[in-house]
């Protein structure tokens, strides 16, 4: 295994981490809900009445996060997006149905879940690194894309 | 106005989240990819920011077992489960897929499209259709043991 020294950020990547853990400890202090995005979405397409607004709420946060982060801090996020675009909507439906069918994703799941101690969460936050792991290994050593 | 309030709180959480991913680098796709290439040049970023989160989320968690309700009112949502089920892992296995092919999960995809990508919008627009597909076609992920 070789380190990439050149792209590793400790400092910035624990400083997120940080702030990712303070707003999943306020979500479920103040609001009493897990702070998982796919849960919060996926609820928007069962139609529950009443409950769309505080998702929506939630999803304009995010959405509105980068304008917030360019005026405040000037900080404007490096993209590289390496997917063509029929890979990206495959790896979209992958992404949607499997954290609706496995209950989660990486905020539920690997932040939240880990956080509660939750053993379901902890084989499912393996699961997805694993399937992850295997799945670029794939791509880029053995399709070589 | 407790309402609004709590609407305003859940705004700024999203806020809060998606400044977490943008510092942490989490919303770069390839940062990600470069996570999940162990047998090439591996980023351990994303290790930090998980530690960073659980770390504070921990805390989160340790403080809501004092709570038996939401600071804005209303129960706590806790997921009830914990049995290990089939669709957990199969489901969890399928988002890793997708994590893996395109480097977005659900939250840094949402952002990425408040960022302007175009290519993050169609992802999203696609994740949703999955999990359309799971919620109203596939129904063992609801059934309890």
């Amino acid at each position: 295994m070789q380190i990439n020294w050149l792209d590793f950020t400790p400092g910035p990547a624990l400083l997120g981490g940080l702030l990712l853990g303070l707003a999943a400890a306020l979500y479920v202090n103040l609001h009493g809900r897990i702070l998982g995005i796919s849960g919060i979405i996926s609820g928007l397409l069962l139609r529950k009445s009443g409950d769309a607004i505080w998702r929506l709420s939630m999803v304009l946060g995010l959405l509105t996060s980068p304008l917030w982060a360019a005026w405040l801090f000037g900080i404007n996020p490096i993209q590289v997006i390496d997917a063509d675009w029929m890979a990206i909507i495959i790896a979209g439906l992958l992404v949607g149905f499997g954290s609706a069918y496995g209950s989660g994703c990486t905020s539920g799941h690997g932040i939240c879940g880990l956080s509660r101690l939750s053993p379901r969460s902890v084989v499912a936050t393996l699961s997805f690194m694993l399937a992850g792991f295997i799945t670029v290994f794939v791509i880029r050593h053995m399709i070589g894309v | 106005m407790r309402k609004h309030f709590d609407l305003i709180s859940q705004y700024l959480i999203g806020v809060l989240f998606g400044f977490g991913l943008l510092i942490s680098g989490m919303t770069n796709p390839q940062k990600i990819l470069n996570f999940l290439d162990l047998s090439g040049l591996w980023d351990p970023s994303l290790l930090f920011v998980m530690g960073g989160a659980v770390l504070v989320g921990l805390g989160g968690f340790y403080l809501l077992r004092k709570r038996s309700q939401a600071f804005f009112g209303g129960a706590l949502h806790m997921p009830a489960r914990r049995d290990v089920s089939k669709p957990l892992l199969i489901g969890s296995m399928i988002f890793g897929v997708g994590w893996g092919i395109a480097g977005f999960c659900p939250g840094p995809a949402l952002v990425a499209v408040g960022a302007g990508q175009s290519k993050a919008f169609v992802f999203v627009i696609a994740m949703l259709a999955g999990m359309w597909i799971c919620e109203h076609f596939f129904t063992a992920h609801k059934k309890l043991p």
